[in-house]
């Protein structure tokens, strides 16, 4: 028999918990009745300030309609309040003189705001004065919304974050507003004094009127609201007031019934209230260890060890408290603020940035090596990173700076809770927020299991970070720790140095033997060929055992596979020099096969794109040039500008350089692409600040060497690496800096992150001072790489695999076979086709 | 044996390097055929239902096809996508004893 569950309370923590609990299973355990004094379906409470703001429909506010209710079988009483719990009887006891009985029960009552007894604000028996508001429900925004319609100035009495978030709506209703805080400056439960200055500066700018240490000591008017007064005599003149002071647990009932209650109901670690084993409750209503919330994060938290622990699915989840963030809604001020506001320990580490006049101020506060407090005006993008840090006391960067700015890895700027479910997360391969929290859902708890099954992360990669927020938000910290996330591809278990080692030990010299030797049970793996290609061909080189089939295709066929099937053909073109002969047999090549598009390239070459495949040969052998290599990853170009032989600013021939840096490392394989520049003064028109590795060539004869730049997806300044006195030294340590990177870096990883990973100073000390004693035989791997190359573009000749350029798509080409020269099936030989499944083991 | 069915005859097994895939136009239809590395071989349909991609220039192995073009993978036994995409049609296929691949019908 299902037992009877009973909610007091249908607003944001009673509806998420029983969302949670039918996620484990509950509806079959339990037949569900909800109480809710708001005669409504479940709404988003917190979207009340975007409702009022105008930026947000009523429509779009509602979380659970009333078909909702009635699909999972609940009965819900809208409107309908409960006065009293009979804990000995178990039966709930409605305003309404309804008696219902319960085997569990749960009181999700929240919270109420908090109305000071200001002379005025309410008239005996009539409940509020007549233009008095205070913002807590759909109801309160209604109300407010449609008495604004006819008046036009407001006050609002608080500067918290609710008062803020009122007053910014209320500029939508009203022409004047004005703010009135009790307290030295705004929103003093989670600023420090400058903060909060720097935060008033930036409402003020949006047209409020702020009032700080400004205490109502009355409400005026008789019929109408005329103004209010200040404890120092002072008389603001308004026609609406609104009263967002605080907000007060909805104990009453609990008190009422004989539970436990302080500042609210008191319960344990299980969310069950003190010595009653059938009545839970959870949200703002709740006191746990002492603590009250008034945010929705810890109630989401409060809701799933509810839901666990009712259903029996973890008998044992608790519930330890919620380190919260608050984050203010208002558009045009950008708050962010968690744990202390001020340091208050003498060994309190604290970092404080501030620039009044742009709006900006940021502070962290560190204990013990761990955040224990930071404060973000005007630029939160590190709210996400911090949030985590903060929330789970992950160890901080070295380099503390990185806390408050971007110093070139990607950033985080949005934080996975606030997300909306259908905000799209992965640009490039369209995953929605939504999405990647279903595939949790289905039970995918690993990081890499969720990029792998949704795509999101597997475009640009700028969202990894925030995927990663998601899937472990989506999974509630039941997150399960990706061993394959250190492995140097998922189909065998090893991360790089390792796997390097074995592979030496072994001598496996190809992709095949590989799997057969270390993955497990012998099974090959499709997603980890590429990778194990180039790491293979960067150890063995000419020894290298090349097997086409662990080639991706562009590898196999010398160029870059585009959108419909067809390919893009890049010849090489040293240093962005051509030559008018060049030119003219590019063009003659465009002509005579028709190419759809020539376009120049932002890697200063020529690009002819839609070439059939089965047409590569052809054209490379009428282009007579060498691969460009852009489509592999591999070093791909050496952008240069004029320098000193024609400009009249250049001091080194940047020029001359950039070729014999290309020519000598052309088309090495590496784990990511390598892109290069030479720039003949630091006014840098090759951009080579924010290449791979950039040299810019200084007065003096000297040249700067910058390593892990880039703008591409990311964008960060390249770390300089040395500063040397020849070309000669560029080149040599640009090769040693190369093969460091082969060697060490993840597949697929660029420099802009290698080289933040490893750190500068580490990579100086082994690149330039060869302090591991290493620098040799860098270089002389270098140079072996540098013996192995050849051209692939000369396999035009004669195709190394049958096909190799037989088209895939399209087919119009293609030797089409003739559906009526059939031939029986099981002719004699050894055929066995195998029962029900529709393969051929041979 | 209940029977013949009746196959079409693709050209040699050799056609198709080992670990590698090629593409058929069979009457109307567009099949992608995989010789695996270890024995055996697997057809499906050509075209990506993702966004058209080339089917037969993926990496595979075993049991997967990787597409060339946004990494969708399917499973070449079932056809089913392991990311979610429309499945795959599957083809029975056989070499005969002439090394001949055979597409059954
Ligand atoms: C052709 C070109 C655009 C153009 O018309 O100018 C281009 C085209 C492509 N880029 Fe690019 N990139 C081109 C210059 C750049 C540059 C600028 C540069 O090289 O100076 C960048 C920024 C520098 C960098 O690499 O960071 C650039 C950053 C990217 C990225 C982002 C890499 C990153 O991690 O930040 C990708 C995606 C990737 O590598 O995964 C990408 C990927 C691609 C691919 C190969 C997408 C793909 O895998 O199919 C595009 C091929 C289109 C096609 O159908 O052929 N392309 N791409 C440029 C070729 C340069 C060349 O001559 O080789
Ligand atoms: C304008 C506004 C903006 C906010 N913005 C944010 C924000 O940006 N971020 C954030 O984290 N939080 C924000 N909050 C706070 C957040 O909304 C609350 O933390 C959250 O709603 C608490 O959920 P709850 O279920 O505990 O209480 P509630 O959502 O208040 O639900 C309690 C429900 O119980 C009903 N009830 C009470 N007593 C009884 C009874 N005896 N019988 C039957 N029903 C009863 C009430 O009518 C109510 O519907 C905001 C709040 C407001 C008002
Ligand atoms: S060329 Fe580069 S930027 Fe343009 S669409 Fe392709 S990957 Fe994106
Ligand atoms: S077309 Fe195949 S994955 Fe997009």
């Amino acid at each position: 028999m299902r037992r009877r569950l009973v909610v007091i309370g249908n607003g944001m923590a009673g509806a998420r918990t029983v969302e949670e609990i039918l996620a484990r299973g509950g509806g079959d355990q339990f037949t569900i009745t909800m109480f809710g004094d708001e005669p409504y379906g479940n709404y988003n409470r917190i979207m009340l300030s975007n409702l009022l703001a105008g930026v947000e429909e009523e429509s779009g506010i509602f979380l659970n309609d009333l078909a909702w209710y009635a699909a999972n079988g609940i009965t819900l009483h809208s409107g309908r309040r409960i006065a009293r719990i009979d804990k000995y009887a178990k039966r709930v006891y409605a305003d309404d003189g309804t008696v219902t009985p319960y085997d569990k029960l749960i009181i999700a009552t929240g919270s109420r705001a908090h109305v000071p007894p200001i002379p005025g604000i309410s008239r005996p028996g009539r409940g509020f004065h007549q233009g008095v508001f205070a913002f807590r429900t759909l109801d309160d925004t209604r109300a407010m919304m449609r008495y604004t319609r006819e008046h036009e100035r407001a006050v609002v009495i608080g500067g918290g974050l609710l008062g803020l978030e009122a007053a910014r709506g209320l500029q939508n209703h009203v022409s004047h507003v004005t703010l009135v805080h009790a307290a030295g400056h705004l929103m003093n439960a989670q600023l420090d004094p400058q903060a909060g200055e720097i935060l008033r500066r930036g409402v003020e700018r949006l047209g409020i009127e702020v009032v700080t240490g400004a205490r109502t000591t009355e409400i005026l008017g008789k019929h109408t609201v005329t103004g209010i007064k200040l404890a120092d005599g002072r008389h603001i003149p308004c026609d609406v007031v609104v009263v967002a002071a605080g907000i007060r647990a909805n104990v009453e009932v609990a008190e009422a019934s004989g539970l436990e209650v302080e500042r609210g109901v008191v319960v344990d670690d299980q969310m069950r209230c003190l010595d009653e084993p059938d009545i839970y409750a959870v949200g703002e209503c709740v006191q746990h260890r002492g603590q009250t919330y008034g945010l929705v994060a810890p109630l989401w938290d409060q809701a799933r060890v509810l839901a666990d622990h009712i259903t029996g699915r973890n008998p044992q989840a608790a519930y330890h408290g919620s380190r919260v963030a608050t984050k203010l809604k208002v558009a045009g001020v950008d708050v962010a603020a968690m744990g202390l506001k001020e340091p208050e320990r003498e060994d309190d580490e604290t970092l404080v940035f501030s620039e009044r006049k742009k709006g900006v101020y940021k502070s962290v506060i560190i204990r013990d090596g761990r955040l224990v407090g930071a404060t973000l005006i005007g630029d939160v993008r590190k709210v996400a990173f911090l949030m985590q840090a903060f929330d789970r006391g992950l160890p901080l960067p070295e380099e503390r700076l990185e806390l408050m700015f971007d110093l070139g890895a990607p950033p985080a700027e949005v934080s996975a809770a606030e997300l909306a479910d259908d905000a799209q997360v992965c640009n490039c391969n369209g995953v929605s927020k939504g999405m990647i929290t279903a595939c949790v859902a289905d039970g995918v708890k690993t990081v890499t299991g969720v990029v792998d099954q949704t795509r999101a992360g597997k475009g640009c990669g700028t969202c990894k970070g925030l995927v990663a927020q998601i899937v472990e938000w989506a999974a509630g910290g039941a997150i399960e720790e990706d061993p394959a996330a250190s492995w140097y591809v998922p189909g065998v278990p090893m991360p790089k140095p390792e796997l390097m080692r074995v592979i030496r030990e072994r001598g496996l010299k190809s992709v095949s033997a590989v799997f057969a030797t270390l993955a497990p049970g012998g099974e090959e793996d499709a997603r980890s060929k590429m990778g194990l290609a180039s790491l293979l061909k960067m150890m063995w080189d000419d020894e290298y055992v090349d097997e086409r089939d662990a080639r991706f295709i562009n590898d196999r066929v010398h160029a870059n596979i585009q959108r419909d099937g067809t390919f893009s053909v890049v010849p090489q073109m040293k240093g962005g020099v051509t030559t008018p002969a060049q030119l003219r047999r590019i063009a003659d090549v465009a002509d005579k096969y028709g190419v759809p598009m020539v376009k120049l390239t932002g890697g200063q070459r020529i690009d002819l794109l839609g070439v059939p495949k089965e047409k590569l040969p052809e054209i490379w052998a009428d282009l007579d040039m060498p691969s460009g290599y852009a489509y592999g990853k591999s070093f791909r170009t050496v952008k240069t500008c004029v320098g000193s032989e024609f400009c009249r600013f250049g001091v080194g021939d940047s020029t001359a350089l950039g070729i014999a840096i290309e020519e000598r490392y052309q088309g090495v394989e590496g784990p990511g692409k390598m892109k290069l520049a030479v720039t003949g003064c630091p006014r840098n028109c090759a951009e080579a600040y924010v290449k791979d590795l950039g040299v810019v060539a200084i007065d003096g004869g000297k040249w700067e060497i910058y390593v892990g730049g880039a703008a591409g997806a990311h964008v960060r300044k390249g770390d300089l690496l040395a500063t040397v006195g020849s070309a000669d030294e560029v080149i040599t340590l640009t090769g040693r800096f190369l093969q460091y990177y082969r060697e060490n870096a993840n597949w697929l990883e660029r420099t802009y992150a290698f080289v933040p990973r490893v750190g500068i100073e580490r990579l100086r000390r082994i690149v330039v001072d060869d302090s591991d004693g290493i620098a040799a035989d860098l270089d002389a791997a270098m140079a072996r790489a540098v013996a192995a190359y050849r051209d692939p573009w000369r396999e035009r000749a004669a195709p190394v695999t049958p096909g190799q350029f037989r088209p895939s798509l399209p087919l119009i080409e293609q030797p089409r076979v003739p559906v009526r020269e059939s031939v029986p099936a099981g002719t004699p030989g050894p055929v066995v086709p195998t029962a029900g499944s529709p393969e051929w083991e041979a | 044996m209940a029977g013949m069915t009746t196959g079409h005859r693709l050209g040699p097994l050799d056609d198709i390097p080992v670990g590698e895939g090629r593409a058929y136009a069979v009457g109307d239809l567009m099949i992608a055929v995989f010789r695996l590395r270890g024995g055996g071989v697997r057809a499906v349909s050509a075209v990506c239902p993702h966004a058209g991609g080339p089917l037969a220039d993926g990496l595979v192995d075993r049991r997967l096809v990787v597409c060339p073009l946004h990494q969708h993978t399917f499973d070449l036994s079932t056809g089913c996508s392991t990311t979610g995409q429309p499945p795959l049609t599957v083809y029975p296929v056989r070499v005969d004893a002439d090394d001949q691949l055979v597409l059954e019908m």
